[in-house]
């Protein structure tokens, strides 16, 4: 459709005087039952870490169920000096036919518009082979999608471009 | 026709590593989420709306009021949303650790702000006009005076992070970020001087209205 929608334009290395939040990497409290941190970093095509990155993540609850009663469902984290993130969630539940997963945008400079990427869990092997999506992601490029297990969450890093380049989806 | 800019603008040097090169994947109908997060208003202050009442006095500069309505591109008002909105201050520099310009840092200006829309999709926030400032994307380079907008619509699919500009401003051609959108869409992010939100013997009124995706006619995701 060509409406009038407004374009869009990068956040600029100086994001991070608009956009951040004190809680906003933290999607629940921290004596949350099952709180995780999703920590990752982001590179660009040159190896080079990304410092002046914002990602936001938005999921369903333990149950499955966006919008969940006292569930925010949303995060937000500019990258540090060392270009990374970390936001502190549960697990999402697993919505009816799909591999529980958390949606991210990723925001920075250089980039005039958002990314959309998805987080899928390496401990939830069968739900992964049955998703939809996944399976729509050439197999060679799955395993950018899959975050795996750390001792305190899990690990979800970015790469904006080159061989290991993340899977981007368009919405 | 998509207003977007390319992620690839080689121009603009800084998408040359980061832009993704492979197509994104497109995501399989219904799937793409049509609910959309909130940080919620609770955080977000009346006072917030107004850049110029800073920390112990009042912001340096020409004195503006920015408002619009955010609407879908159906046309329909988006209410309750919330706007964040940063800039440098009137002489051109950001209140960041990084912003090395040589221009005064304005003790009295942050350059941050937040609104939520009201019932109409309507905002309002009274700041300063940012200069303009150099930057080493290449020769002389200057960034046209711009303020940073973010914001959230009511799904996933209608964020949006834009910036608005000025109206007749004599960088706009050598700006290769403003520039990076198609040439049709351009005049969407230029603001209009707005004698009727001028502020008597006080601001000069400008108004940006913001025009997000529609949330799409897709079923929603059974939960």
């Amino acid at each position: 459709m060509s409406g009038p929608e407004t374009p869009s334009q990068t956040v600029g290395p100086y994001l991070s005087i608009g956009l951040s939040w004190d809680e906003g990497p933290l999607v629940v409290p921290d004596d949350a039952p099952g709180a995780v941190w999703l920590r990752g970093e982001i590179r660009d095509g040159g190896g080079e870490v990304v410092q002046d990155a914002l990602v936001e993540t938005w999921q369903a609850g333990p149950d499955g169920e966006f919008h969940a009663p006292g569930f925010r469902g949303f995060g937000r984290c500019p990258t540090d000096d060392d270009g990374r993130y970390a936001i502190r969630t549960v697990k999402p539940g697993a919505v009816a036919g799909h591999a529980p997963r958390i949606d991210v945008t990723v925001f920075a400079r250089g980039l005039l518009h958002r990314v959309m990427t998805r987080v899928y869990f390496a401990d939830e092997p069968s739900a992964n082979a049955a998703d939809p999506v996944l399976a729509a992601v050439p197999a060679e490029r799955r395993a950018t999608l899959v975050a795996e297990r750390t001792e305190d969450g899990y690990r979800f890093d970015i790469t904006l471009q080159g061989p290991d380049e993340t899977v981007f989806f368009a919405v | 026709m998509n207003p977007h800019p390319p992620l690839l603008s080689p121009g603009y040097g800084s998408t040359l590593l980061r832009a993704p090169r492979q197509e994104p994947i497109l995501l399989p109908h219904p799937l793409a989420d049509l609910t959309g997060p909130a940080l919620g208003e609770g955080p977000v202050a009346a006072a917030d709306a107004d850049l110029t009442a800073g920390p112990d006095g009042e912001a340096q500069g020409q004195r503006i009021v920015v408002h619009g309505q955010v609407r879908d591109a159906d046309g329909r008002p988006v209410r309750d949303t919330l706007l964040e909105v940063w800039q440098a201050n009137a002489a051109g520099r950001y209140r960041h650790r990084w912003d090395r310009h040589d221009a005064p840092l304005d003790p009295h200006f942050t350059g941050v702000g937040r609104a939520l829309t009201d019932a109409q999709g309507r905002y309002r926030f009274v700041t300063v006009k940012p200069g303009a400032y150099p930057w080493g994307n290449h020769a002389n380079a200057w960034r046209p005076a711009h303020i940073h907008f973010s914001v959230f619509g009511r799904a996933f699919t209608q964020r949006l992070v834009t910036q608005m500009y000025f109206p007749d401003d004599p960088l706009f051609a050598y700006d290769p970020i403003y520039n990076s959108v198609p040439e049709f869409a351009r005049d969407r992010l230029v603001a209009g001087f707005d004698l009727s939100a001028t502020v008597e013997s006080w601001a000069l009124g400008y108004r940006f209205d913001i025009v997000l995706a529609g949330t799409g006619a897709t079923p929603m995701e059974t939960p």
